[in-house]
């Protein structure tokens, strides 16, 4: 036990080497970005942005905002779409137990193995016989498909722990099944509400299957086929496409910054039971 | 998991007493009767609540699976897809894509990208997460940092590796160079385009299998390993014993879970090789998404069966999973 504080300052010089192994990555995405156009395929490349330069993010300004703003609208939408059909129906598998809960609980689980690629398939056709291709609402029909089943998942879960008492208490107080929902059973649900939109959020924002087969056609795209298309007409101007991609991450830093328990919780939450 | 709930459970029937029904002009049902009804309108209160994430399920799952199989047992062309009316052909377009050449190899690639990947994903996520066990200074921010692979957008981890194993450019052919070893072209061999693939799926799962991981070690008692300690046993013989043994059930389930999850990956090979060159970094995801729309002739029956193909072995795992994870909640 006599050695234990030099141990800890071992273990923490050897937690931060390999937390920078592991981030160079998004350190070199930095990098590139703030990299002059002209640097670029410079023989050694420099591995700090000594001159840093930030023609990138003014391309970023110029090209990309509009990209920006839908994909806020679709992640948002998808946040409502998802929290509207799955707290009501967490609440319904975790406190009502209707017959048959038990079935759509393992169709939900089900959906969420069935891989992207084969919904996109299936929506593009619908989409175009619907004629609602490359519209922002589209996506978000789209998108909700990735979260809701697990937006159930986490409600059903959180709401299993509330205790009965809570409810009967307010069902004694003359409270119908709707108004316990919402000023009950909703209120202490806040964890279970910020982590599912959080994640609704995050899986519309990143994207991109969807929106390559359902939106690449209309004006109205998201940020990830902003970047795609980057790739793919101009793809000697790394420091814009990394710029871009810098911008794009930042949802993913507000949240880990803000909201780091909720993402482990809902990283969590699907594979171990407690 | 909350969702394997008995249905049907008798709620406590001195809460059912109590309860005072509602609308309150029903009150004046007699009391026996009054239980029945009450557990009748309970039944379409819950449903009312369930409907509509089931009619959601109906609509926004069944339907465009639905229409993937029609798809996948049709011989469209493009304008039958708009127009409807293409001619039924059985499992004519599972025996072109099952006797194409490029069948065999996505099939290849999809078990080595899968197993390789999940693999590495689990042995690192365990180390880091046996490391992160111990308390040191910064570990909670440092546990916190390792997450952000997996949140960042797939576009960004792909376009970034791109960069990074670009040929003449990249930073990792340098690193390489430092060391004395020459160019590798890392997305544009055949050799090493399905590598290059699969080292930076690893990175982007390592967070998922290291928090998992971590969870369950944080149920693992440490008088256990006090016990151990005062045994003589060291660390290694206390991983072996204890940790390795213990974390069974939540291994089995990360791995299950990470095998079904990259099953599925597609934007990463999409976006950084397309699955070339060639088929060398084709999966079954890539090709059935190139047949259906990569190809300026679409062939969307041929890609829907592969589709329908990969639910297939996806659902297979998937109910595997279940069960497991059943007899765990049991």
């Amino acid at each position: 036990m006599s050695k234990r504080p030099s141990r800890s300052r071992r273990h923490t010089v050897i937690g931060v080497v390999l937390t920078a192994i592991m981030l160079f990555p998004v350190y070199w995405m930095v990098n590139v970005s703030l990299t002059p156009q002209g640097d670029m395929r410079k023989d050694p490349p420099d591995l700090l942005p000594l001159h840093p330069d930030v023609s990138g993010y003014r391309a970023v300004l110029n090209d990309q905002l509009p990209y920006l703003w839908v994909s806020l609208l679709v992640g948002l939408g998808t946040v409502a779409l998802t929290l509207v059909l799955a707290a009501p129906a967490g609440y319904a598998l975790a406190k009502l137990r209707p017959r048959g809960g038990g079935l759509v609980g393992l169709l939900l689980l089900i959906a969420q193995m069935i891989p992207g690629i084969v919904m996109a398939m299936g929506f593009y056709g619908i989409f175009l016989n619907l004629g609602i291709m490359n519209t922002w609402w589209g996506l978000v029909v789209a998108d909700s498909t990735i979260a809701v089943p697990f937006g159930v998942m986490i409600f059903t879960a959180f709401m299993s722990g509330i205790p009965d008492e809570l409810t009967a208490a307010a069902r004694i107080d003359g409270a119908g099944t709707w108004r316990t929902f919402v000023s009950v059973v909703l209120p202490v649900s806040r964890n279970a509400t910020v982590t599912v939109a959080l994640f609704s959020f995050l899986w519309a924002w990143s994207d991109f299957v969807f929106a390559n087969t359902l939106d690449s056609g209309g004006s109205l795209k998201p940020i990830t086929l902003g970047i795609y298309k980057y790739i793919g007409n101009n793809n000697q101007e790394w420091n814009a496409i990394m710029a871009t991609a810098v911008v794009a991450s930042v949802p993913a830093a507000v949240l880990l910054v803000l909201a780091q328990r909720y993402v482990a919780a809902g990283v969590t939450a699907g594979a171990v039971k407690d | 998991m909350t969702t394997a709930h008995a249905d049907g459970l008798e709620r406590p029937p001195a809460v059912t007493g109590a309860t005072r029904q509602e609308p309150p002009a029903r009150g004046a049902v007699r009391p026996g009767r009054r239980r029945a009804r009450s557990r009748g309108s309970r039944q379409a209160a819950a449903w009312g609540f369930l409907l509509p994430v089931v009619a959601y399920l109906g609509v926004f799952y069944a339907y465009p699976l639905y229409r993937n199989v029609d798809l996948s047992v049709r011989h469209y062309t493009v304008r039958s897809f708009v127009q409807g009316g293409a001619p039924f052909s059985g499992w004519a377009n599972f025996r072109q894509v099952v006797h194409d050449p490029a069948f065999a190899t996505a099939m290849r690639n999809t078990v080595v990208f899968t197993l390789v990947s999940i693999v590495f994903q689990y042995a690192l996520g365990l180390a880091l997460a046996v490391f992160f066990n111990h308390r040191f200074r910064l570990a909670p921010t440092l546990r916190a940092l390792f997450l952000i692979p997996w949140l960042l957008p797939l576009i960004v981890s792909a376009s970034t590796w791109s960069w990074m194993l670009n040929s003449e450019s990249g930073v990792v052919n340098y690193a390489f160079h430092l060391v004395g070893i020459g160019r590798v072209d890392w997305l544009t061999s055949p050799h090493w385009a399905l590598v290059s693939v699969i080292v930076a799926n690893i990175w982007i799962g390592i967070p998922f299998n290291l928090v998992i991981l971590y969870s369950g070690l944080q149920n693992i008692p440490a008088e256990l390993y006090e016990a151990a300690a005062l045994d003589g046993a060291n660390s290694w013989q206390q991983f072996r014993r204890i940790t390795f043994p213990l974390l069974r059930p939540v291994s089995a389930i990360t791995l299950l879970l990470g095998l079904i999850y990259t099953l599925k990956v597609f934007d990463l090979i999409w976006i950084m090789t397309k699955g070339g060159p060639g088929d060398s970094s084709t999966t079954l995801a890539t090709w059935s998404y190139r047949l259906g729309f990569g190809n300026l002739l679409p062939e969307f029956g041929p890609g829907a069966a592969v589709g329908n193909i990969l639910i297939l072995i996806a659902l297979v795992f998937g109910l595997f999973y279940i069960r497991v994870q059943r007899r765990q909640a049991a």
